[in-house]
């Protein structure tokens, strides 16, 4: 499957230590171009320390990180979308601000397409981020990272306050407004009810991937959702 | 539309896109919406309408045009043997379930003649 496909992300022998703890323990994985790959653990198991790596925010580590062919750096930057795990706006900013500062920020973020989707989720321009609830604040993040249109989006728990009608609402927006050319690592411990976004499943525990495979594969062969086989890998 | 968590999504799709055809609400020759729209209507991935479509083009329901895009086949007689498949299918799954609570071939056939079947 999917052959002839370049690869967005290459990892080799990624390995990171926070202090003496091993964190990433020579982590093996490629992602290719067009893929949504749901990237899942229990918590401490690397998923975040992977993210940021790709990110460009975590620079010691050992091991080879390529995102289009380049080493992570001010190139892989401009193509990567990075949604952290914790909001980063000012409180006192209004979702307005935060449309030109992005602006500012990134030559291919698309100020309708994040205007457009404000509407659609019902958040305002000019209400500060400050007074809005935990989940609108993570709508509003979202929508700013989904609005670039970059070549790979890091999602790090993005569904992780938001209720379960939201969540569904968050997906949809997702798929909506990813390009087809351009590829998602989407980091939850929420499995059920978003796998069916998702072409490939990886697991980490541990600091090691155990699982990479096609979502479709998993369930054709093990005849199981990614949900169950989580809880079996994880219990 | 909620999918069941043991079989591939894009199988379900599939299935849900033959009983549209079988049941009428595509006919031959229709149109089918595109990847994308059909990805947000189901919620999923478009890789795995992208799939659905692949597979049933296999199975000759589905054809596509270079430019304009994927319809049902012209070939009435490949839905009739779809619609057969189907209904042998869900016979085979009932007449498994009725061996299992303990019925013979034979009753089965009465059973379902004398059933009074109410409403229906």
């Amino acid at each position: 499957m999917n052959n002839n496909i370049p690869n967005i992300v290459e990892i080799k022998n990624l390995s990171k230590n926070y202090n003496k703890k091993e964190v990433l323990k020579n982590i093996n994985f490629n992602i290719t171009e067009g893929q949504i790959v749901g990237l899942f653990g229990t918590n401490g198991s690397g998923k975040t320390t992977l993210i940021k790596i790709m990110a460009g925010l975590l620079k010691e580590y050992s091991g080879d990180v390529k995102i289009g062919g380049e080493n992570v750096g001010v190139y892989t930057k401009s193509i990567v979308s990075y949604l952290p795990e914790k909001t980063y706006f000012n409180k006192n900013t209004t979702a307005e601000d935060a449309i030109s500062i992005f602006s500012d920020f990134y030559t291919d973020f698309n100020a309708d397409k994040a205007k457009s989707m404000l509407k659609e989720l019902s958040l305002s321009e000019t209400q500060r981020i400050g007074t809005m609830s935990k989940g609108m604040q993570e709508k509003l993040q979202l929508i700013m990272v989904m609005s670039r249109e970059a070549r790979l989006y890091l999602l790090d728990e993005p569904l992780g306050g938001v209720d379960p009608a939201s969540r569904d609402y968050i997906l949809d927006t997702i798929i909506k407004n990813y390009n087809e050319k351009s590829s998602i690592l989407l980091s939850t411990h929420l499995i059920h009810d978003v796998e069916r976004i998702f072409d490939k499943a990886v697991f980490i525990k541990d600091g090691n991937i155990v699982l990479n495979e096609y979502v479709d594969v998993i369930r054709d062969e093990k005849g199981t959702s990614i949900d169950k086989l989580f809880r079996e890998v994880y219990k | 539309m909620k999918f069941d968590d043991n079989l591939p999504i894009y199988i379900q799709i599939m299935n849900e896109i033959k009983l549209m055809i079988v049941s009428g609400k595509l006919n031959t020759g229709d149109k089918l919406p595109s990847v994308r729209e059909l990805a947000q209507e189901f919620g999923v991935n478009p890789n795995t309408i992208q799939r659905a479509f692949s597979e049933l083009e296999r199975e000759n329901l589905v054809f596509a045009e270079r430019t304009s895009g994927r319809y049902i086949t012209n070939d009435g007689g490949i839905i009739m043997e779809l619609k057969n498949n189907l209904a042998e299918e869900e016979i085979i799954k009932f007449l498994n379930y009725m061996k299992k609570i303990g019925f013979e071939e034979k009753e089965i056939i009465e059973k379902i003649k004398t059933m009074n079947r109410g409403e229906q």
